[in-house]
């Protein structure tokens, strides 16, 4: 009778160094919820007029939520990071008999991020 | 031409005797340009009549002799054995599947799912063999032609997180045929395809750890395929949603 080797369902990702980094990605989609969380918190503090929008803001500004939102912008770099690298296996563009080169499609990505983010804090009235 | 020592640690199973695997050592000197597959031929033939193991063409086409060595999914045909001089190397049947005996695995569940997908050509239209071939342009051709690269030998499925934990999985090799024909200009089987391929059980099962192209030894990069069987699936939803239905 065939043997059926035992897989741990709780350790496995510790087995080799690239499933725990495989793990520590997915993980960041954690912290992406958290973001959505926060903005539909702040969209609805909008809806609730003027006092309950400025109770978000002081909120936002408590020394907790700084600390929180700090970690989740560095966490959300690492999850777009991971995400552009990998791109160009998913989203190949084939030009006649060539591929582009995977380096033009997440260095694309990179340009539409940083584009998007300075007409974001524009309207923001950042700058 | 120099000798190289190792000494293979090869796992040992046999089903008429055995409850469960245990390791078997054996000391080689090996020639320094030989592959794994040779010192483990040569315990074969000289040490340990014993030993069961596939292998055929020791050329890295027949994907026969997919083994663990070392904890990695590879072929022993193209796994040199200088990368391990003086080391003890782990030899294992590939990870993730029953093991039938020693080094060989049982394969009947990729079989069957290979079966599944349909990985041939499907025509709507049939037309008379007198019309003709089905012509192609390069560029058609290079659009799936890495992905007909691959020798089913199963390391993919051997390094995949996602098909040990969850066997119903239809994993990388298959779904990497069924997007290379659905990516063949010939092809207009793809409707017919996505029962398999747009499920649970399907590409939406692969959480994209990428390992299976990291360890494919023709470069077929299987997690490129699924991530595209992604998006081509989803694109298919949305033109059904429509009254467009794929070819």
């Amino acid at each position: 009778m065939a043997y059926v080797r035992p897989v741990s369902k709780t350790t496995w990702y510790l087995a080799k160094r690239s499933y725990t980094v495989h793990m520590v990605q997915e993980l960041t989609s954690l912290f992406v919820a958290i973001l959505a969380f926060i903005l539909l918190w702040g969209i609805g503090a909008v809806a609730g007029g003027p006092e309950s929008y400025q109770a978000f803001l002081d909120s936002m500004n408590s020394t907790g939520m700084l600390f929180v939102m700090w970690g989740v912008t560095v966490v959300m770099f690492y999850h777009a990071v991971a995400w552009f690298s990998v791109t160009p296996k998913a989203m190949p563009i084939q030009r006649g008999e060539e591929f582009v080169p995977g380096s033009l499609i997440a260095g694309g990505h990179y340009v539409v991020w940083v584009v998007l983010s300075v007409i974001i804090l524009l309207l923001a009235g950042v700058f | 031409m120099s000798e190289i020592q190792l000494v293979l640690e090869i796992l040992r199973y046999d089903p008429e005797k055995d409850q469960e695997p245990h390791f078997e050592t054996y000391p080689v000197s090996c020639q320094d340009d030989w592959m794994v597959l040779d010192a483990i031929n040569h315990v074969k033939d000289h040490v340990d009549t014993t030993i069961s193991y596939r292998w055929s063409c020791h050329m890295a086409v027949c994907g026969s002799c997919g083994m663990m060595i070392d904890g990695d999914p590879k072929l022993a045909c193209k796994a040199p054995v200088a990368d391990y001089a003086g080391q003890t190397v782990r030899i294992e049947p590939l990870a993730n599947f029953p093991i039938e005996r020693d080094l060989v695995v049982v394969m009947d569940d990729f079989m069957e799912k290979l079966t599944r997908v349909k990985p041939y050509i499907i025509r709507k239209d049939e037309k008379p063999i007198e019309e003709g071939e089905y012509k192609q342009t390069p560029a058609e051709l290079k659009k799936y032609k890495q992905f007909t690269l691959c020798i089913n030998c199963l390391c993919c499925y051997a390094a995949c997180p996602q098909y040990a934990l969850i066997p119903e999985f239809i994993g990388p090799a298959a779904l990497t045929m069924a997007h290379r024909y659905n990516q063949d200009s010939r092809d207009q089987g793809l409707a017919e395809r996505q029962d398999v391929v747009a499920t649970p059980e399907g590409a939406w099962e692969c959480s994209f750890a990428g390992e299976c192209s990291v360890v494919c030894p023709k470069h077929v990069d299987p997690a490129g395929a699924l991530q595209q069987l992604k998006i081509s699936t989803t694109v298919q939803w949305y033109k059904g949603l429509i009254g467009m239905g794929g070819k």
